[in-house]
């Protein structure tokens, strides 16, 4: 970025070269691309465009709760906001967020390959999504949908008079997006990885990835049958979960938590993918133990399975029963922990460069470590009770999901744009936006953890007076929130057009995907690569760093100066 | 089914890949994959049939014996034959015979839609029994029974089970229909028949599924 390097990247030759962008700008070869790179951005866009609807209602519901007074909307319109929050946002951003756009794009680069092993499939799940989509947008404007995200029978199969089977149809087509999106990249993982790129070598982010696929693979038809029973019991009128008829409102509770709370990990684990990449680079390291962090990505795959229960255990189920899913509940601590001490050793003695995707990454450590804590408040049978729909609840997944999610994806939003894009936006916008977020979400969030320990429950238009100020302190947040998620938008799409060139790896990443020029051709490798070393050998890289990350492997023996490994001034380069 | 048509324009191995064993390879773990899915998908129903059929085991054992198990009977021999002739057409793909393939997956096929019919005509009885419930499900059977409210949901499960595994029966008689067309046209040989292969697969797997659901619904007839 200094000025002494323009004479070596000759504008004209950068602009000649062919990329993935530029290799047709048609409107057609875009709709029909079968490039993972080109699909990943399809989806970004359309993520994008739902995180905004489902943003929309979030700041209608604050708006509402800036008084006690149920003033602004109705209690009914207040419930369908929620839903409309809960539904967009899970389904639509969260769950999607991560894997379909930056799993998508550099998936294949990292690991040495020309595409996903299914392009053609990746295509359709992409058009899988935009047609539930469709369904989704079509239930909310015909008048939205009123029974909370999780669908509750009998309530929604039975009495509730709004969309409830239009949105049902549009979660029910995007689950077999998510579907063909994990089937997709098992498989490529599987089978697609350039030789030399051993299990051993595979970046974190792609073990990570790995993991969530497996839950969406095993978790999302669950869901897909549960809400098709829902939809016949309501469209056939036959009993299925109608209690007046000898069926069990439990058993959707139970089928529904086995999906759901497996997908509360698919909406974490790909955020543990992002800050392992971040975290490495940032730090000038090689992440500490690497195989408890690739490990404890499976393991928390694993145990997501075995939990569901805890969020029955005021809704009717046996002592024993909640003991054991108390248990389990607390075992995912451990895997959690896992991750967050290792990111932690990685930074420890590494040279940190608070650069804008490293301040998300932190943010995410922080807020996710609060998050993962309060979680285990609320896997103590006794405590749940009490704080069971309340805001507590809200707030602590709150901190998992938008704290630990979202700026992830932040972060690795922040982290890939200069290979997506070419281009470099202005640290001083990406450090300020990540400040704001961090700042907003915390104003927004945690006065609501008190609140519902205070006993204010959830899904309420309105409070009794002594909650106000607290509330207020969470709408005002809200409105900071909502001003740092815009920035980016505004000025990643500037940075589009007027950034600075990136050049082939801005950060002087390790990592595959870093070899190849800025924007990738539209074949990822000219020639598939070789894989010689470990994905983090940031310890072997030289203090002139170089354009290329992955160094010729050095002979045993040299790969140390003087007995000690070489040290590189990342900060002062 | 997309996959395959392109199959006609497209190189052999596709461009993603380095050489056609990676390719196999690849699609052949993608319907493993999917079928992992799938085993959650039909767990689903499995997992609330039985657990109704714990609390109401009086009246799902009389959902049982109002089913004609006869036909659910001639039905699984006629789609384990079907499976047979689907891995007799996928040992021909082995060996490059064209004319073998086409033959044995017709007879797979013609047995699919014999199976499919028998299943029609078996709703066709349970209509007529006012056995379908919210539709015209009857409190006392046609011989003067009473029946329990909760036998509708047995029948609800019945219909939604075999319902969903017939839907995956004419989805493959589709694939099987299409990968015969294709070896017709010799599109298969002994070095390129995994198409072949992975709908067999596909096939076995929905043979499994009425494996499962006919003992479950037809023959627990004891409380
Ligand atoms: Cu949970």
């Amino acid at each position: 970025m200094t000025t002494g390097t323009v004479p070596y990247i000759p504008a004209v030759e950068v602009e000649e070269r062919e990329t993935y962008l530029n290799v047709s700008g048609k409107i057609r070869s875009w709709l029909l691309t079968r490039d993972h790179k080109r699909i990943a951005l399809l989806y970004l866009i359309s993520i994008t465009f739902f995180f905004f609807i489902g943003g929309a209602a979030a700041t209608l519901m604050r708006l509402e709760l800036m008084t006690p007074a149920r003033d602004l909307v109705r209690p009914e319109t207040y419930n369908r906001l929620f839903t409309i929050h809960g539904v967009v946002m899970v389904w639509f951003f969260l769950i999607p967020a991560v894997p379909t756009t930056i799993g998508n794009f550099v998936i294949p680069l990292m690991i040495g390959a020309r595409d996903l092993a299914f392009p053609r499939l990746n295509l359709a799940s992409w058009y899988l999504f935009v047609f539930g989509g469709c369904f989704t947008v079509a239930a909310i404007v015909l008048g939205g949908v009123d029974t909370g995200w999780t669908f509750y029978t009998p309530y929604s199969s039975v009495y509730s008079n709004t969309n409830v089977v239009l949105t049902i149809v549009g979660i029910f087509i995007t689950g077999f997006s998510s579907i063909f999106t994990g089937i997709n990249f098992i498989v490529t993982i599987h089978t697609m990885r350039a030789p030399g790129m051993y299990w051993r070598r595979l970046p974190l982010f792609c073990w990570s990835l790995y993991a969530t696929s497996c839950i969406l693979v095993l978790a999302t038809p669950v869901l897909a049958m549960t809400v098709t029973l829902l939809a016949i019991e309501r469209i056939f009128h036959v009993p299925i979960f109608d209690p007046n008829r000898g069926g069990d409102p439990l058993l959707f509770q139970h089928l529904f938590w086995f999906y759901s709370h497996p997908a509360v990990y698919v909406m974490i684990v790909p955020g543990f993918a992002v800050v392992s990449e971040v975290v490495a680079c940032f730090s000038r390291k090689r992440v500490f133990g690497y195989w408890f962090v690739a490990g404890s990505s499976i393991a928390v795959a694993f145990i997501s399975f075995l939990v569901w229960g805890h969020h029955l255990f005021v809704a009717g189920m046996s002592m024993y029963g909640g003991i054991v899913f108390s248990f389990l509940s607390f075992t995912v601590a451990v895997p959690s922990a896992i991750k967050v001490f290792n990111w932690t050793a990685t930074m420890y003695n590494g040279s940190v460069s608070l650069k804008t995707p490293m301040l998300y990454a932190l943010g995410f450590i922080g807020l996710f470590t609060m998050g993962g804590l309060t979680g285990v408040f609320l896997a103590t049978l006794a405590v749940d009770v009490h704080l069971t729909d309340t805001y507590f609840i809200v707030a602590h997944f709150h901190y998992i999901m938008v704290g630990g999610m979202v700026t992830a994806f932040l972060a690795g939003i922040h982290f890939w744009f200069p290979k997506a894009t070419g281009k470099m936006y202005p640290e001083w916008a990406g450090r300020i936006a990540a400040g704001l977020i961090f700042f907003g979400f915390n104003l927004t969030f945690f006065p609501q953890f008190i609140l519902g320990y205070l006993g204010m429950p959830r899904r309420y238009a309105g409070y009794p007076e002594e909650f106000h100020l607290l509330n207020v302190m969470s709408s005002a947040g809200a409105s900071i929130l909502a001003l740092g998620y815009v920035m980016p938008l505004v000025y990643l799409i500037w940075s589009i057009k007027y950034g600075k060139d990136a050049g082939p790896n801005p950060w002087k990443a390790m990592g595959m995907e870093w070899t190849v020029p800025s924007p990738p051709p539209k074949e990822n490798f000219t020639k598939i690569p070789v894989v010689t070393q470990e994905a983090y050998a940031y310890h072997m890289m030289t203090p002139q760093g170089g354009d290329g990350p992955i160094l010729p492997p050095a002979p045993p023996g040299e790969r140390v100066e003087g007995g000690k490994p070489v040290d590189v001034e990342w900060s002062k380069q | 089914m997309s996959q395959l048509t392109a199959l006609e324009h497209d190189s052999y191995p596709a461009e993603q890949f380095e050489d056609t064993q990676q390719q196999s390879l690849a699609a052949t773990l993608g319907m493993w994959t999917f079928l992992a899915t799938e085993v959650l998908f039909f767990g689903v129903l499995f997992t609330g049939f039985y657990m109704y059929r714990m609390r109401w085991p009086d009246a799902f054992a009389d959902g049982a014996k109002d089913l004609k198990w006869y036909l659910g009977g001639i039905n699984t021999a006629v789609l384990l034959g079907s499976s047979y002739f689907v891995a007799l057409a996928v040992e021909a793909a082995r060996s490059g015979d064209r004319r073998r393939i086409v033959r044995n997956l017709l007879i797979a096929i013609a047995l699919g839609v014999m199976f499919i019919g028998i299943k029609f005509t078996e709703y066709g009885i349970e209509y007529h029994d006012h056995l379908v419930p919210s539709l015209n499900f009857s409190s006392v059977s046609p011989e003067g029974q009473p029946r329990a409210t909760q036998e509708q949901i047995f029948m609800t499960y019945y219909f939604v089970m075999t319902g969903f595994h017939a839907l995956h029966m004419i989805v493959g008689l589709c694939v099987l229909a299409v990968i015969a067309f294709f070896a017709r046209r010799g599109k298969f040989s002994a070095a390129y028949h995994n198409p072949v292969e992975i709908a067999g697969l596909y096939w076995h797997f929905v043979d499994l599924v009425w494996v499962f659901v006919f003992p479950t619904l037809y023959l627990l007839r004891h409380p």
